[in-house]
């Protein structure tokens, strides 16, 4: 029998913080030691859910896991980034949610009420994104070995028809749309906390991306690429994937891309950039340049898309770069995130 | 947004690229050193250098805190910290700055009790909650932190909060502008002065580099409009043949800078005779140390420190990349062996570092984006 020996190229003695934090450390972990121990070499690059064939049947699937403190915050709690993080998972993979399963591991000492609060939580947001939760298992760890709950979700969807999105696909010309204004739950985490003493006007934008997605499917079809939503790493993490997986450049124009102002005001104060930011409720899509104004106009037609823009448009060069021009002839390459973003004071 | 937006007006901006391009000799070459590491992320983060002639070449001063601070310090800070016991705390600059043994988050991740603070104040506010535990607050920066770590200081005397004190690696601005005038390889025409430490100081104190070294400084705001203006009010100076100390920064600096903040300094920290800068080596009279009235609040007095000292790598450049004498890209590690994420040289940690500014944010391409679809 014939085995080969994969390649495991993740050298670093032990997990950091920023191997979670969706930016470069998650990257050279997931291809470094995942991908050759676990995936089939020629899997090709790793989208937000798995396409699988059953008897002939094409589903999606994904899973995730919900880590998060506060468990509650302004906008939303952990139960709703759990549904809605793995109904969004599958629609930007072309697939639309059909069932999830959850597993609990809770911290011995947690108050029932904060349980409740999530599971009634978790069943509000799957009957408004409509999805049925089909299943699950808890365990229980003891006291000071879990951070009060974490919850993981299992997700399988079925294809849209009409859509087949891959960075491959991705020409120069393409325009890059997004959603809606980004950073806002990543800034309202972050504030959450207290331990900034700051306070601003903004809560999280976790929500179903599904309705709109489904109706820029309606009006552009194959039209459509590539989709993410960008949560961890934010906009700029998700194109310079992009970017690397098509080989191609990608440039963003800057007073494109929607920002509110409480969020702008906390990056300034924390020398932060809203592009690493986290989002949980938008979504980025890259569309054919003809089939781009439909797109845009379906989103911004349907509910939670009036503020969709386009902000920018895939290049043949730089190569696997991503630039963003200023409104004033100027322009800089945004790199993924490194790290978690950490605020800046000196 | 208010009071971002307007410096930001791409019509002024473009107006000021104007008057550069009018105010530029063609027949001359113009170095002209930004001494802020804020200054450096503002550059690169709003693209500033595509809308200067090829003749006006900025050069990326040692006004980053993080970026002078030798291993040494940090090692020196986290052994303090190695007990259960102990809290360390910093501004989340110093989070990933990487000491001999890893840098304060990845001693985190191994599990010492690590927080990132967003002042001193805030750091003694984790001492009072955490009665059982000694708060290390790991003090960094140039004149523009310090007084709100004299104030902090003060405030645990007054208080009376003993399970609390600094390690104060407080620098000064003047002494190392000093060192880099004087560094023989250097030929400056003159400076973009920085912004947030003149609030503290003012202007006063750089009125010798216009008059006994015959250069001029602008001492300037963070925002495209405000760095461009400086340039512009550098370039008017150098054309009529003027060094004189100018204020682009009226709406925060004071020409007297601010007293208040000053008396505090003055009150809780001394002079320290020498302190070694990553890349300039030792300089006489740079940094700042707490005085013995306030000994039980000084990590170094209260505890024992090893005084670790660590050679930078050979490899790194970084003493001629902070004095300007070499570009980024010119030194041999550059984004091969240090990288943002796995830096060697302190100026590729701090987003203010020139290292880092320059391999996120430059391209090495000139690429036409004036058309990029957008709607």
């Amino acid at each position: 029998m014939a085995t080969t020996v994969p390649k495991i190229k993740f050298r670093e003695p032990q997990i950091e913080m920023a191997h979670g934090a969706g930016g470069k450390a998650s990257r050279r972990l997931v291809e470094g030691l995942f991908v050759p121990l676990l995936f089939e070499p020629a899997c090709g690059p790793l989208g937000d859910a798995a396409h699988i064939q059953i008897n002939g049947t094409r589903i999606a699937m994904t899973t995730d896991a919900f880590v998060v403190n506060p468990l509650r915050f302004p906008g939303g709690s952990i139960g709703d980034l759990a549904i809605n993080g793995t109904v969004n998972d599958l629609a930007v993979s072309g697939a639309r949610a059909e069932a999830i399963v959850i597993t609990f591991v809770l911290e011995a000492g947690l108050p029932t009420e904060i349980l409740e609060a999530e599971v009634r939580a978790i069943a509000d947001a799957a009957r408004l994104a409509g999805v049925r939760v089909a299943g699950g298992d808890t365990k229980v760890v003891e006291h000071g070995k879990a951070d009060r709950m974490y919850v993981t979700t299992t997700g399988i969807g079925r294809l849209i028809p009409g859509v087949s999105i891959s960075p491959q696909s991705v020409r120069p010309g393409d325009r890059i749309l997004l959603s809606g204004p980004i950073g806002d739950h990543g800034v309202t985490i972050l504030l959450a906390r207290g331990e900034l003493d700051l306070e601003a006007e903004v809560k999280s934008d976790t929500r179903s991306i599904l309705p709109m997605i489904e109706s820029m499917v309606r009006a552009a079809g194959s039209g459509i690429r590539w989709m993410r939503d960008p949560t961890r790493g934010g906009v700029a993490t998700s194109l310079n994937e992009l970017a690397r997986d098509c080989g191609l450049g990608i440039v963003l124009r800057e007073d494109c891309v929607p920002v509110r102002d409480a969020v702008r005001g906390a990056c300034e104060l924390l020398g932060l950039d809203p592009l690493h930011i986290a989002n949980e409720g938008q979504f980025l899509a890259v569309v054919a340049r003809d089939d781009s104004d439909a797109a845009l106009a379906a989103l911004r037609a349907t509910p939670g898309g009036a503020e969709a823009r386009m902000i920018g448009e895939v290049r043949g060069e730089p190569a696997e770069t991503v630039l963003v021009a200023t409104s004033y002839g100027g322009s800089r390459v945004v790199d993924m995130l490194v790290g978690d973003p950490l605020p800046r004071i000196c | 947004m208010r009071f971002v937006d307007e410096f930001r007006s791409p019509e002024l901006i473009g107006k000021a690229g104007e008057e550069i391009r009018r105010l530029a000799d063609p027949r001359r070459h113009y170095r002209i050193m930004e001494v802020c590491g804020g200054h450096t992320h503002a550059i690169y983060r709003f693209g500033l250098k595509d809308l200067l002639p090829s003749n006006v070449e900025l050069i990326h001063g040692p006004g980053c805190p993080v970026c002078v601070l030798p291993m040494g310090r940090i090692d020196d800070g986290l052994s303090l910290t190695a007990h259960p016991e102990f809290i360390f705390a910093a501004f989340g600059d110093m989070m990933r700055v990487p000491g001999t043994h890893g840098s304060p988050l990845e001693h985190k991740a191994r599990g010492m009790d690590v927080r990132i603070v967003y002042s001193p104040a805030d750091a003694l506010k984790l001492a009072r909650s955490n009665p059982r535990k000694h708060v290390v607050f790991f003090a960094i920066g140039f004149e523009t932190t310090a007084p709100s770590t004299a104030l902090t200081i003060l405030q645990a005397k007054a208080e009376g909060v003993r399970n609390f004190s600094v390690f104060c690696n407080h620098v000064t601005i003047i002494p190392a502008i000093r060192a880099i005038l004087d560094s023989p390889d250097m030929r400056l025409d003159g400076f973009v002065g920085p912004g947030h430490v003149s609030t503290v100081i003012g202007c006063r104190p750089y009125e010798w580099i216009a008059t006994d070294e015959g250069k001029p400084v602008v001492v300037s705001g963070f925002e495209p409009v405000d760095i461009l203006q400086s340039i512009v009010m550098l370039l008017g100076q150098l054309r009529n043949g003027e060094a004189r100390v100018e204020n682009q920064y009226k709406r925060v600096v004071p020409w007297e800078g601010n007293r208040a903040a000053l008396r505090a300094m003055a009150e809780v920290f001394e002079l320290r005779p020498y302190f070694e800068w990553r890349g300039l080596g030792f300089i006489s009279q740079s940094a700042l140390k707490i005085r013995a009235g306030f000994a039980e609040w000084d990590s170094e007095q209260r505890f024992s420190v090893p005084g670790i000292r660590v050679t930078d790598p050979k490899a790194a450049q970084c003493g001629e990349v902070l004095k300007g004498v070499l570009k980024p890209s010119q030194c041999k590690l550059f984004a091969r062996e240090c990288t943002p994420e796995q830096p060697i040289g302190a100026l590729m940690v701090s987003s203010e570092g020139s290292c880092a500014a320059y391999y996120n944010y430059q391209h090495h391409k000139p690429v036409t984006i004036a058309n990029a679809a957008a709607g």
